[in-house]
């Protein structure tokens, strides 16, 4: 149910920014979607082929990029990557005193079109999230 | 060709929560986004408040619910203003459900608004609605796993309560690991634990509510 309208919005995101590049076609859209957002893949693909047909996305490939949650132990500095549901102690020295920071982008990254007037793009840049959470 | 776009897929939504903020501000209401599973006891918790409220704070309550006017119904015969939206099947609030619920409100004669989001811990902390602060109800009987289970809600919580306190024995209920949970992902926000039953422990939080309204913070996590 909360992947309908999330995905109706990345749409929309997508389509927009399409007509900006003066495309014709989408062929696939990068997405960056956090570990901690509840969103399902499987379910925003579904949902994207039936809500894209008619569109100039309708048959474009969705490619999710996860952005993950971050654990940091206050106890022994240990840091690792986590996923929900999260264990209560470090997997490293057993503290309790735990801190997860990030996970929660949702976001369309780049698209992949044919057609369009956009210069100077030959190479898509490193995702944003990728690099800020390293 | 790659076409570089790097934009929230929630934009729409979030610059509409930027006008329902204008709109509040201007009014001059501090807003409260209520988050909780179904059945955590937001309404009850709602009617507890309502009665605690300081005489010279005007309340309002928008009621969000997949169908039904029950909670509303039963705010209503308190005397506050309320709307009911009817999210149809939604499982959560957005940004425009709150703003078509405006207009049947007068706004400008409140001083705190409360609005109850669709029971729900995972879509409602997606959604910005324009409100100040959030609030997160969790309850005993729901267990004190639930922060690890679902941190997003909680890492956006400006005030996490724990209601009906008055069951936590029988329940086994372990405060600690709640806590410890919250703490991943929230390093200081309050926890309440309260009944909206026997009302123990609605001092402190009522404290917080009316500092929050006093003093709305600027800033607040979910404009």
């Amino acid at each position: 149910m909360h992947e309908l309208p999330a995905t109706q919005g990345m749409l929309d995101v997508a389509l927009e920014a399409a007509r900006e590049a003066g495309a014709s076609r989408v062929r696939e859209i990068h997405l960056v979607v956090g570990e901690l957002t509840s969103i399902v893949d499987d379910s925003v693909q579904f949902y994207f082929d039936i809500l894209a047909r008619g569109t100039i996305a309708d048959g474009a490939r969705l490619v999710f990029d996860r952005e993950p949650a971050l654990l940091r132990c206050h106890g022994c500095g240990h840091r690792d990557t986590v996923v929900p549901p999260l264990r209560p102690t470090c997997p490293a020295c057993g503290a309790l005193e735990l801190e997860v920071t990030g996970g929660q982008a949702f976001r369309v990254d780049s698209l992949d079109v044919d057609g369009g007037d956009v210069e100077g793009y030959s190479e898509q840049a490193e995702p944003s999230a990728k690099a800020s959470t390293e | 060709m790659k076409v570089p776009v790097v934009k929230e897929i929630l934009k729409a939504n979030d610059s509409v929560a930027v006008e329902n903020r204008e709109t509040f501000d201007r009014a001059g209401v501090v807003v409260f986004d209520v988050m909780a599973s179904p059945g955590a006891g937001k309404t009850s918790m709602l009617l507890a408040t309502l009665d605690r409220l300081r005489n010279d704070v005007r309340p309002g309550v928008i009621e969000g619910d997949v169908a039904s006017s029950i909670d509303a119904d039963t705010i209503a015969e308190r005397g506050v203003p309320v709307v009911q939206i009817n999210t149809g099947g939604n499982c959560h609030l957005d940004a425009p459900m709150v703003r078509s619920a405006l207009p049947h409100m007068q706004v400008d004669d409140l001083d705190v608004l409360f609005i109850e989001d669709v029971g729900n811990l995972i879509c409602p902390s997606n959604y910005k609605l324009g409100h100040h602060f959030s609030i997160v109800v969790s309850s005993v009987t729901e267990g004190h796993d639930k922060a690890h289970k679902y941190p997003g809600i909680f890492a956006g919580a400006d005030v996490v309560m724990i209601n009906k306190w008055d069951l936590a024995d029988v329940f086994e209920y372990d405060l600690d690991f709640f806590t410890q949970g919250i703490r991943m992902v929230n390093r200081d926000v309050p926890i309440l634990p309260l009944s909206s039953k026997t009302g123990e422990g609605f001092e402190p939080w009522m404290e917080w509510l009316h500092a929050a309204v006093d003093a709305p913070s600027p800033v607040g996590t979910a404009g």
